[in-house]
């Protein structure tokens, strides 16, 4: 069977999924419940400055659902533990004590000041724990205290805190980032620049799940009134996938270590986070919609996955997918695909052909030689893959690439590679520019 | 009726069973979908293009979009989609055999063998706005011109409804003593529980600008010529008031029901315990009067019921699934068996002799051997017939075609200002939703006429 372990900024782990900082590490009993169900580590609730925050007292947390009540988004307005610091302290040395094998992080977050910093952390490395991670990401309640996202969204603060942390503690030091934010680049060079040893990603984002209609207020509602807090959950996970993926083939952080956030619920989904990267995955809202036991899922799908692609090891396939992932304008463009209707496995829905024929290029049939029948018009159809997206039937339509002569163009398609940077359309395409191969190093947008 | 056990074995009688079995095999055959079973199922559908179940409603029913509205929690508003075309679709909902129409064709059915259950969605819609006690429709402005209506069935109620809410004021007469028609009368009680004809026919009459008048007959309290000449114009919706006779000997004994009457005396009893059944009971016939005769009588307590059918299961009016209800609730389904003799003692139904049949490229061949079935009640449900009385007498009469009234494609017969619909015309389908449809169908084109008519009028 395949070996799960990681070995991430040193600390060893079982298997590749810790539960992130939230409610479900909040206290011992629950991380003694996790790792009785087989997770691999855990980063404690966020620690802060005693006396504890409090928290709101009526309804924390919303969410937006699936049809049978299949839990999509979940948003929380809970803050960082409301416990006593010796407590939350006490219960991680315990738990270190009895679960060496597991990985235990401690989340952290005071306010923007050394000394806070640099007593907090001193207290933390006496209880064992392998790695502290800094909470920079947390949009509600925190950030209006200069906190939190108030941090993470202001890159000199975190290269500030960062080194503040590296300088004094020896335990390794991961940034978690919010994903509210307009680039995540700068916040994760950032953490790279102060010396931090990975960043963690994505935090939750900022969001207003519903607005109840007939109180005329956002949901949760508490005595009439609601705020913002941050959505997590199946979501968020494209989100998550893309920053992973900006900051994993930026040149500035692409040897930076990732543990990847957002969405994971099941192994296929850990799969893609550690493809495009991650050097492990965290894990919060499957666990809170289904209890720790999930996580055998997780491993033996990841597991059985490695065995049947003949990944031995997480390495093994780690960052295989961050070559492949690249800007637009790098594109082929003579890669010409046409949509294919399995005539078989169609159930004559026609949901492909008023897709297309409403809101794209009016591609398909919805009646050939006076009966029900929906197929491809080549001559119109751009490849666009709405008609896949839309169809109720897995691998029904799919997208087929031609060669030879597009229909549609009536132009032939040359064999070559081709892209935007030298189209003759493009007005930055000189005619003396070389055609530009794809750059190994991508040039940053913002410079 | 009252109990008779005799010395020939005759066993007849009332009180067979518990009430709490009585009331199972008398409720809800389909209970209603709690909310969230709706929303599960609304999300089944794919919202189809040019959606096939709707090509299949007989009303046109935009069924993808009363779903979708379902689903998005608006369910009244999924009632007004569906009642907008049929405004019996609460009725519809129950009765409507999905299995042939729209239930058949959905993409579901043909991708997996599991349609989205129309029907179930139709009636949480549908009892959802009912619940609420409104109408949803309103009248247009008085148009001052009458409608004489004749018959409060189906086919007469949606054509007033539809004329109402146009704007026309519109009489009803019917024979019986409630309107309803075969719903009232004619229908499986597990099918329509809860009083539901009546309360369907109190919410329709809410648009207002109905009057009905029970009791009158055409023929005898009502006339044909009177109506032309009082009303604008004239719908008949006179449904089969007549059923086959079976032609066998022995047919008038104790105990030898025609199916039709004895559905309808059980729909009209109250106490169900009180209504006595034969522990051995024969249904003759193929069609859904059989099924529905024959399952009633087992959910009363008979012990053993058999329908009977001349031809072959493939020829049986009734669905397959209508099949299946019947024999998962314990009737015996034969097959050619025709009936020869209704045998009898003392005046009572002792048992019926068949003669066995077999399909000879297409006809029907008797093969001289016979089968006997002991019987205490046997029931006819061989088929019902249109009776032209009251609709003869008018000049040559109106026109009929294979025995029922034969009308255009906008329900028109073949007399001046006279309209026609549901099972009286020739070439339905005896479907509930069916005569619906030809009451709206003959509305619209009555109103159209009307229209018409002020303009010429006017001009």
């Amino acid at each position: 069977m395949a070996d799960l372990s990681t070995s991430f900024l040193g600390i060893s782990s079982p298997n590749p999924f810790w539960l992130a900082s939230a409610p479900p590490t909040d206290k011992e009993y629950n991380v003694q419940r996790a790792f009785e169900q087989g997770w691999g580590g855990v980063v404690w609730k966020t620690l802060g400055e005693d006396p504890p925050v409090v928290n709101v007292n009526g309804p924390r947390y919303g969410a937006i659902w699936g049809p049978d009540r299949r839990l999509l988004g979940l948003n929380n307005i809970e803050l960082i533990t409301d416990r006593a610091l010796d407590t939350n302290l006490e219960e991680i040395a315990r738990v270190k004590r009895n679960w060496p094998d597991r990985a235990l992080i401690v989340s952290l977050m005071v306010p923007c000041e050394e000394a806070p910093w640099q007593k907090i952390l001193g207290l933390v490395e006496q209880t064992g724990a392998d790695g502290v991670e800094l909470n920079f990401g947390c949009p509600h309640g925190m950030s209006e205290r200069g906190m939190g996202s108030a941090v993470g969204q202001v890159p000199e603060y975190i290269e500030m805190v960062a080194r503040w942390c590296k300088q004094h503690s020896r335990l390794p030091v991961i940034v978690k980032l919010t994903p509210n934010i307009t680039d995540i680049r700068y916040p994760a060079r950032a953490a790279k620049e102060g010396g931090a040893d990975a960043v963690s990603l994505i935090n939750t984002v900022s969001s207003i799940m519903s607005i109840d209609l007939d109180n005329f207020a956002p949901t949760p509602t508490i005595d009439g009134k609601g705020s913002h807090g941050g959505m997590c959950g199946p979501a968020v996970k494209p989100i998550a996938l893309n920053m992973v993926a900006e900051i994993a083939r930026d040149a500035a952080t692409a040897d930076m270590p990732i543990s990847g956030i957002g969405g994971i619920t099941t192994w296929r989904d850990a799969a893609e986070f550690i493809a495009l990267g991650c050097g492990n995955v965290q894990v919060c809202t499957a666990a809170m919609t289904y209890g720790f036991k999930v996580v055998k899922e997780m491993i033996s799908g990841l597991a059985d996955w490695m065995d049947e692609k003949g990944y031995a090891t997480i390495e093994d396939f780690r960052g295989k997918a961050v070559p492949n992932v690249t800007d637009w304008q790098y594109l082929n463009l003579n890669y010409v695909t046409k949509a294919r209707i399995d005539q078989d496995k169609c159930i004559s829905c026609g949901r492909c052909h008023i897709a297309c024929e409403d809101t794209s290029h009016q591609a398909i049939t919805s009646m050939v030689e006076g009966r029900r029948h929906f197929e491809v018009i080549d001559e119109e159809c751009v490849g666009c893959n709405l008609c896949v997206n839309v169809c109720p039937v897995e691998d029904c339509i799919t997208m087929e690439r031609i060669s030879g002569f597009d229909p549609r163009t009536g132009k032939p398609i040359p064999d070559e590679y081709d892209n935007w940077t030298r189209h003759p359309n493009n007005p930055a395409s000189a005619e003396k520019k070389q055609h530009a191969p794809e750059p190994v190093t991508m040039p940053d947008a913002a410079e | 009726m009252t109990a008779m056990t005799d010395p020939a074995g005759v066993d007849v009688r009332a009180g067979r069973l518990s009430a709490e079995v009585l009331a199972t095999g008398f409720s809800d055959l389909h209970p209603a979908f709690e909310p969230h079973e709706a929303f599960v199922e609304a999300d089944r559908c794919y919202f189809c293009y040019d959606a096939p179940c709707m090509q299949a409603c007989p009303t046109g029913i935009d069924i993808p979009l009363f779903i979708r509205e379902i689903q998005a929690g608006n369910p009244i508003g999924a009632a007004k989609t569906i009642l907008s075309a049929n405004i019996l679709g609460g009725m519809c909902a129950r009765v409507c055999p999905t299995e042939t129409l729209c239930e058949e064709v959905c993409v579901r059915e043909v991708a997996e063998g599991k349609p989205v259950q129309i029907g179930l969605l139709q009636r949480h819609a549908t009892d959802a706005l009912m619940a609420t006690g409104n109408h949803p429709f309103r009248r247009a402005a008085p148009t001052g011109r009458r409608i004489a209506v004749v018959g409060a069935g189906p086919a007469g109620l949606s054509c007033a409804h539809r004329l109402a809410m146009l704007g026309h004021d519109v009489t009803i007469f019917d024979a019986r003593e409630k309107p309803g028609g075969l719903n009232e009368y004619g229908i499986a009680a597990y099918k329509a529980t809860e009083d539901f004809a009546q309360r369907e026919v109190e919410f329709l009459l809410k648009i207002g600008g109905i009057a009905i008048e029970t009791g009158k007959a055409l023929g005898r309290d009502v006339h044909l010529a009177d109506l032309r000449r009082d009303y604008d114009a004239v719908f008949l919706g006179l449904g089969l008031a007549g059923v086959n006779a079976l032609g066998a000997e022995g047919e008038t004994a104790g105990g030898s029901h025609d199916a039709v009457a004895w559905i309808a005396d059980l729909r009209q009893t109250a106490e169900l315990s009180q209504l006595p059944v034969g522990r051995r009971v024969v249904v003759i016939g193929g069609g859904m009067t059989a099924i529905d005769a024959a399952v009633q009588s087992k959910a009363l307590g008979a012990e053993e019921v058999t329908i009977a059918y001349r031809r072959g299961r493939e020829a049986m009016n009734a669905s397959p699934y209508e099949q299946e209800v019947a024999a998962t609730r314990g009737v015996h389904l034969r097959f050619n068996l025709q009936p020869k003799r209704i045998l009898a003692e003392n005046g009572h139904v002792t048992g019926i002799e068949m003669e066995r049949t077999r399909s000879d490229g297409g006809t029907l061949v008797l093969t001289g051997e016979t089968v006997t079935l002991e019987a205490d009640q046997v029931f006819k449900a061989i088929g019902q017939s249109f009776v032209a009385e009251g609709t003869d007498h008018e000049g040559e009469g109106i026109a009929l075609e294979r025995g029922r009234m034969k009308v255009d494609a906008a329900c028109r017969t073949s007399l001046d200002g006279v309209w026609a619909g549901g099972d009286c015309i020739a070439g339905g389908e005896d479907l509930t939703v069916v005569a619906v449809e030809d009451g709206k169908i003959a509305a619209m084109d009555i109103h159209a006429a009307l229209t018409a008519a002020d303009r010429v009028a006017a001009e």
